[in-house]
């Protein structure tokens, strides 16, 4: 079969210093173009320097309000103008707010990339947040707080960050509460976009059917004179408090068939070095084939959830190193300790080498896929910068991934991973 | 993009279709069955479903804990979906690992084991992927609907499978299901992507021509009457929020008046995207968006439509407005049905579902996957012509077309409407 497979390029072996256009701007914006002209679309993803961490904890969603209420209406279009313009020729763009930023999406046919350039400028520049536009989205914001409260799975999510987090930023969901929404007024909106939004530390990925230095002209043309003296530096992130013993919380929501369960810790920074060991460590621990041994031990051999896996977020700062399930009420004791023998297991004898090497096999190998699409290629292009891990990342990622051992993967779990010190939150009819 | 399609039908009733696309170095290989939740009866509710999970159970050639393993460690991405008509497997690799998933889905076309135990713990998985479910309103509202809607077609169960029938299939029932619908002349075969098609041809022959033709599988597929007058169904349940879903018996995919049907819906909701592997664009200008949503008798607004092989629902799903009833939404969204009933909709608003289905398109095309996915999908309702002549279809509807099908098909008559009632919030503000 080794003829199956003709000459193409190899998308993998291409994204790297020499294919990638990066430009800073003088006002602080960086611009990472990339072309793909297989397909007449275009992606513009990226983000801003801030977010959920300067909210005031009595206005706390206010960061996320903010950035939802930018396409409300602009100094130039209103609401309806701006959806007109975008929907008309079915391209679209989003903006939302996270912990360390907001961050934007949009796609459209390549023709179409001014439009969707101009109006992305526009909103994150000329907001005029509309009252009437504010409280309906208020309304909108409130009812997904009502369904959030609803849902097993984010309230197990929520309650668990709640306890891994205690007295951190991380504790704090992005979307508030709903007192906390009610509180915030549409003047805090507009100051916060006035102090908050600038051109310094973002991001702007244009990958798809264009050329990058056109790429790169467009961005400059649109968002080049965009200066923002006031804009503040991001707080310093407390220590994470280490947590007294296992700490268990239930949320009692009524009527619910399935029990949620969120389990575990904090895990290391996206660029710390034990991230890679750590992401190795965890495709075995719960994600590999199905769901990595938790998947095996839990949904296989116990047949007690649908699903079953662990998940190491990184980010900025040290994001949650968790394993969750969705099993029946009754079940919540057995997967909870099937999952804490698991854990154990992990910090206890090193992986083999056999389920070390197919984690790196399929880490490396799955690249070409991960990189298929122009936002594929937009989030890696998003993650280079953010993480500063330099132009040439993907091209030295085989070979950082093959250099992990066992050994590396056991020492960062002991690092992280400790079994009697472990957040568990449950929600569901318990 | 422009690449030519080989189709070809093996002496064993096998289709395969296949598309040269040199862009990247992955292969995306489909298997289709030609049988889903209207191939099902009571009492056996759900196993067409429950066979798909089966089929990762493994062979005497692939044990079951292989299978997952050998995908993954090759850098691939696999998955199954069970549908109302078909059930369908797929994995995308490198192209140069593409063999071994040719392999294993010829061998479990025919060699899967359906080991008792595994049936045994399988069952509480489905069960808990129900529950899952269940724990969701909106699940819980459009079951009961699609139980109104139907009360004698098979499209009357949700395709998990009502919860009395997964707790008492046994073994049997699930091996007769199996080799009963997956034989060769029961299946589409679709491969994309970087391969030369004599050789790929020359293989799937080698590997399948060895499989016989099975009698062609029993059909009881019971037409559903004409529906003599409106139904109206309540659900209730906790939470704080209402939804209503209003519900349209539509015509089949290969019926002349689906396309104009899908510029109806894009008029209504914004445009359904038909895609597996890119995501659609907002709704915000929809006439529906308009007078429901920017009004605040509702905080959202979606339209689904179906490809499907028999008449199927188009469903309006709102989400209601705290400070309104589902009474006010509901005749708000009639008023705007009876606007199309007495004039038909301007060109240019054709215009614009037709330059937004492009652009979806054109997203669509960037995923190899997603164009393989449509190789098989378009078979399974209607032949793949009706995928590459989509946009001239829907190029050709004109504005008398829109509004005869809303004349023939959102008729009172022809109307389930569903609403699910939280009971934390009884004394609803009238």
């Amino acid at each position: 079969m080794n003829t199956l497979q003709s000459p193409s390029s190899t998308l993998h072996s291409l994204l790297g210093s020499d294919d990638i256009t990066r430009v800073q701007l003088p006002n602080g914006i960086i611009i990472l173009a990339r072309p793909n002209f297989n397909s007449p679309s275009v992606v513009l993803n990226g983000y801003l320097t801030t977010g959920s961490l300067f909210d005031p904890d009595d206005k706390l969603g206010l960061a996320d309000f903010t950035a939802s209420a930018l396409m409300r209406g602009t100094a130039q279009r209103d609401f309806q103008q701006i959806y007109q313009a975008l929907e008309s020729v079915g391209a679209s763009l989003g903006l939302g707010g996270s912990t360390h930023s907001t961050t934007f999406g949009g796609k459209a046919l390549a023709e179409d990339l001014d439009l969707l350039l101009g109006i992305l400028a526009e909103c994150v520049r000329l907001p005029v947040f509309p009252i009437d536009q504010v409280e309906r989205l208020r309304a909108q914001l409130l009812t997904n707080l009502a369904i959030r409260a609803q849902d097993t799975g984010d309230m197990a999510s929520l309650t668990f960050d709640q306890i891994v987090y205690e007295g951190h930023p991380y504790s704090r969901p992005e979307d508030g509460f709903p007192e906390t929404v009610q509180a915030i007024q549409r003047e805090d909106l507009a100051e916060f976009h006035r102090t908050h939004y600038g051109p310094r530390g973002m991001v702007i990925a244009v990958v798809g059917a264009v050329d990058p230095l056109q790429a790169v002209e467009k961005v400059t043309r649109i968002l080049g004179d965009w200066e923002n003296s006031d804009q503040p530096e991001p707080p310093a992130l407390p220590p994470i408090p280490i947590l007294d013993g296992l700490v268990t919380r239930r949320v009692i929501i009524p009527g619910k068939s399935q029990a949620d369960i969120v389990l575990g810790t904090a895990g290391p920074v996206r660029n710390s070095p034990d991230f890679l060991p750590a992401l190795l460590g965890n495709s075995v621990l719960g994600q590999f084939g199905m769901m990595g041994r938790i998947g095996d031990a839990v949904r296989e051999k116990a047949g007690l959830a649908y699903y079953a896996s662990s998940n190491l977020s990184g980010g900025v700062g040290p994001g949650p190193w968790y394993a969750s399930a969705g099993v029946d009420p009754t079940h919540v004791d057995k997967a909870v300790e099937l999952i804490q023998s698991e854990i154990t297991r992990f910090i206890t004898e090193p992986v083999s080498l056999e389920e070390l090497s197919d984690s790196q096999a399929q880490f490396i190998g799955r690249m070409p896929l991960a990189l298929e699409s122009n936002a594929g290629v937009a989030g890696a292009l998003l993650n280079l910068e953010r993480y500063a891990l330099g132009l040439d990342y993907y091209r030295r990622y085989p070979d950082l991934v093959r250099a992990v051992t066992p050994e590396d993967i056991l020492e960062v779990a002991r690092r992280y991973l400790h079994p009697d010190h472990l957040g568990i939150a449950i929600a569901g009819s318990i | 993009m422009h690449s030519t399609i080989t189709k070809v039908t093996l002496s064993n009733g096998l289709s395969v279709l296949l598309k040269e696309i040199h862009t990247s170095p992955i292969i995306s290989h489909w298997i289709w069955y030609r049988v889903g939740s209207r191939n099902e009866i009571p009492g056996i509710t759900g196993i067409s479903h429950w066979v798909e999970h089966m089929q990762f159970k493994g062979t005497p050639q692939f044990s079951a804990g292989i299978l997952d393993k050998a995908i993954s460690r090759e850098g691939g991405y696999w998955n199954a979906f069970t549908y109302l008509d078909w059930t369908t497997f797929f994995e995308t690799m490198p192209a140069d690992k593409i063999d071994l998933a040719l392999r294993l889905e010829a061998d479990r076309m025919t060699n899967s084991l359906f080991d008792p135990g595994e049936v045994g713990s399988e069952r509480t998985v489905i069960i808990s992927e129900r529950q899952g479910s269940e724990n969701e309103p909106l699940f819980q509202l459009g079951e009961e609907v699609q139980a109104v809607a139907f009360r004698v077609h098979p499209y009357h169960h949700e395709i998990i499978g009502d919860m009395a029938d997964l707790q008492t299939i046994q073994r049997g029932d699930l091996y007769k299901h199996y080799r009963m619908n997956y034989v060769p002349n029961n299946a589409v075969l679709a491969v994309a992507g970087d391969f030369d098609s004599q050789v790929m041809l020359a293989r799937i022959s080698e590997l399948y021509e060895g499989i016989p033709k099975g009698p062609e599988p029993a059909r009881l597929i019971r037409p559903e009457p004409p529906q003599p007058g409106e139904r109206r169904v309540t659900v209730e349940g906790p939470g704080e929020t209402t939804y209503l879903q209003a519900a349209y018996r539509v015509p089949a995919s290969q019926h002349p008046d689906f396309f104009p049907f899908i510029v109806l819906d894009s008029l209504l909701a914004g445009p359904s995207n038909f895609n597996m592997f890119s995501g659609g664009i907002s709704n915000k200008t929809s006439r529906l968006y308009r007078a429901l949503v920017e009004r605040e008798l509702a905080v959202s607004v979606n339209g689904e439509l179906h490809a499907t092989i028999d008449p199927y629902l188009y469903s309006v799903t709102l989400t209601i407005h705290p400070e309104h009833t589902p009474d006010q939404a509901e005749a708000v969204l009639d008023e705007e049905i009876m606007r199309l009933y007495d004039t038909p909709p301007t060109t240019e608003e054709l215009l614009q579902a037709v330059k937004q289905a492009r652009a979806l398109f054109a997203y669509g095309s960037e995923s190899i996957s997603n164009q393989a996915f449509w190789l098989g999908f378009a078979e399974m309702f209607a032949t793949y012509d009706w995928f590459t002549s989509y946009l001239d279809k829907l190029a050709a509807v004109t504005p008398d077309d829109v509004q005869r099908v809303v004349r023939t098909y959102l008729r009172p008559q022809n109307h389930v409407l569903g609403v699910y009632l939280p009971t934390e919030n009884e004394e609803a503000p009238a």
